[in-house]
């Protein structure tokens, strides 16, 4: 879940702008950070309300993150080599990763768990299936978010011109739309959505540092390829799809090659459909 | 001006909103090792004049094009070669370095410079390259020498095989993959203990030798001995920098030759137009395979320069940053240009060096460093001839 969530940012950016915003994962690292802080200072605070605000804190300031990027990093090579962007997004992720590093140590940074407790679905002998609350908090807070999207980019000004900006950008803003604005918006809507994502990591696993968003980056945008880059109920399934070959692979396979399950699954996915699972075969303009 | 003081405080602004939790609440364990928040005020306010000052000078930067540097010719090269033998151990080991990191930007501007394919998966060549020479010189008696071509040819072999799948696939799906694959090899080399002593590395990798003889104080074999030489420990490196130096001016002599040929001229017509490219045609597939695989050979041999210079190989050597930093040289140097690609990479890696005094800011600087360099320049650093017609500019990426 937590990877359809960054899968989703990735989507919304390469869709729109065409490139693979390489930072992404970052700013969902930053975005875990930031929750680690709103959730120490609101110590005192009931734990939903706590959750509350450091959910909108992680969101906010994710999104600022992601339009500061965009304008600094981004905009200046609007009109370059495809290359360049590129180079520019490793340099933020580079730079992302050991600002914080150095701001706020190299170490782990593990909290208590904020959510407790759960359900116990079935028991068998000394075994137990449980659902905890936090397991179940993050599917519905993911589910109300990506509703949240998805309306959004069906009906929505906003999501019309970030369609019309994704299938012919000069056309588009030949029509009058912003597109610089909208691109914008779509960085900031991603890196909001990488906030939400830095937050659900933190609250499931309790331990973040700054080198979680590489791994986390390269397996969202796996997700994203898998389920069909540009198409957000796509992104969802491959985060989805992902987490689950991982899962198996670790229990019935060896963990030690955790790593390489997914990348051979969209080894394989991409050599059998290009287009991934739920994207639409787009025919080359010549 | 009055315009760009407001601009120039807007970006201070949301500097200070982003720097002031995450640089000025710094999360410190206490004594029980439960996590507190510290405010730190003086990196917030750092970040707030910085980011101040440096939205004030980009808008009030002058407005003039640089100067085209004429005199980093090739020519200017010669005293930057030859700057390592007179500047002693250290200079010669940071020129060993270039010069590997040189050999592995030859190898990748064939495959993104000249035939335009972004690989950035790169590393796993120079991995394979670097444990053949490990595995060869350290288990099976093999030389320095013999390991060196068999090192290239594995990775080029490495490369085919990754080639054959992927290679179908349309720019920024391979890019992803190579970086998997990138991820594959890494896991692989950690995991694979039998073969590669996991994370541990392999050690006690020999240096070359010359023609038989090698550099050791007293050995048998031994330079000095032989000659009746006084025994200096730099020899050693110095024989080992001019042997690299002459690899690489050899592999980019070839790659200057391959792209006036048949071949070079079909990568590029490939790389500025596939569909215009293959009505002419010419069999994409097969060219990007041959691109892909020469690229690799390249990294292998750099691989196995890398094994011998250190002695020692481990998988963290190996991770997606080395692939960043060769693309970085790449693109900087303006792809597909050799001779901007040789100077990115001394100017980079150099320079990287030259930093390694703040080792912990290093990092930080050098990823800024990418960023600016790649607003300010988006062409690389000597910017590339560019084509003198330009079709239809809107349509990128598609």
């Amino acid at each position: 879940m937590v990877y359809g969530l960054i899968a989703v940012g990735y989507s919304l950016v390469y869709g729109i702008v065409g490139m693979i915003n390489f930072a992404h994962g970052d700013v969902f690292m930053v975005g875990s950070f930031l929750a680690l802080i709103a959730i120490l200072a609101c110590g005192g605070f009931p734990v939903p309300l706590a959750l509350a605000l450091a959910l909108i804190f992680a969101m906010a300031l994710c999104g600022l993150f992601g339009f500061a990027i965009e304008r600094v990093a981004y905009r200046p090579l609007n009109r370059s080599h495809r290359l360049a962007p590129l180079i520019s997004a490793i340099g933020v992720s580079i730079a992302l990763q050991n600002g914080i590093e150095l701001l706020q140590g190299a170490r782990v940074k593990p909290i208590a768990p904020v959510i407790t407790g759960g359900i116990t679905l079935s028991t068998q002998g000394s075994f137990a299936a449980t659902l905890s609350w936090a397991q179940l908090a993050i599917i519905l807070v993911t589910l109300v978010v990506l509703g949240a999207v998805s309306w959004l980019v069906r009906r929505t000004d906003l999501g019309r011109a970030m369609r019309a900006v994704e299938q012919d950008r000069m056309m588009a803003s030949l029509l009058g739309v912003d597109t610089a604005r909208t691109i914008s918006l779509a960085f900031v809507l991603g890196a909001a959505l990488a906030g939400v994502a830095g937050l659900m990591f933190l609250v499931y696993y309790g331990v973040i540092d700054f080198f979680i968003g590489f791994t986390a980056g390269i397996k969202a945008f796996t997700a994203a390829v898998l389920g069909g880059i540009g198409s957000i109920e796509g992104a969802v399934l491959g985060g989805l799809l992902i987490g689950l070959i991982e899962t198996f692979w670790s229990a019935y396979g060896s963990a030690a090659y955790k790593d390489v399950a997914a990348f051979a699954v969209l080894i394989l996915v991409l050599l059998v459909r290009p287009e991934g699972l739920l994207g639409q075969r787009t025919a080359e303009k010549v | 001006m009055k315009t760009a003081l407001r601009d120039a405080g807007l970006s201070a602004l949301i500097a200070f909103i982003l720097a002031l939790p995450l640089a000025g609440l710094v999360t410190t364990p206490d004594e029980s090792l439960q996590l507190r928040l510290v405010f730190h005020p003086w990196p917030v306010a750092a970040i707030t004049v910085g980011a101040f000052l440096l939205r004030l000078l980009w808008l009030r930067r002058p407005r003039f094009t640089l100067p085209k540097v004429r005199g980093l010719g090739s020519w200017a090269l010669v005293p930057v070669a030859l700057l390592p033998l007179v500047s002693g151990g250290r200079g010669l080991d940071v020129g060993l370095l270039v010069l590997t990191y040189l050999m592995l930007a030859t190898g990748l501007n064939i495959v993104v410079g000249l035939a335009g394919l972004l690989d950035l998966g790169y590393v796993a060549f120079y991995a394979v390259g670097a444990y053949t020479t490990a595995l060869l010189t350290t288990e099976a008696g093999f030389g320095f020498w013999s390991a060196l071509p068999l090192a290239g040819l594995l990775a080029a072999f490495a490369g085919l095989l990754l080639g054959i799948p992927v290679l179908r696939l349309r720019g920024d799906y391979l890019a992803i993959v190579t970086l998997g694959f990138g991820e594959i090899v890494r896991v692989v080399l950690i995991n694979w203990q039998s073969l590669t002593n996991g994370a541990d590395g392999i050690s006690g990798i020999p240096y070359p030798r010359l023609f038989g003889l090698d550099f050791s104080r007293a050995g048998r074999a031994s330079v000095f001995r032989l000659f009746h030489l006084p025994y200096d420990r730099l020899d050693r490196q110095v024989w080992f920098y001019l042997l690299a130096l002459a690899l690489t001016l050899l592999a980019n002599l070839v790659v200057a030759r391959l792209r006036r040929s048949p071949l070079g001229r079909a990568w590029e017509a490939l790389r500025e137009d596939e569909i215009a490219a293959r009505a002419l045609g010419l069999e994409p597939t097969r060219l990007k395979l041959a691109a892909f695989t020469t690229g690799a050979f390249f990294a292998g041999l750099a691989g196995a320069f890398f094994a011998a210079r250190q002695g020692f190989v481990s998988p963290e050597s190996f991770t997606f940053m080395e692939s960043a930093l060769v693309l970085a040289i790449v693109v900087m140097g303006g792809a597909g240009r050799q001779l901007g690609v040789i100077w990115a990479a001394v100017v980079m890696i150099g320079g990287f060096e030259l930093v390694r005094g703040f080792a912990e800011y290093r990092m930080l600087i050098f990823g800024l460093a990418l960023v600016a360099i790649a607003v300010a320049r988006p062409g690389g650093l000597i910017a590339a001839r560019l084509p003198s017609v330009r079709l239809n500019p809107l349509r990128r990426g598609a």
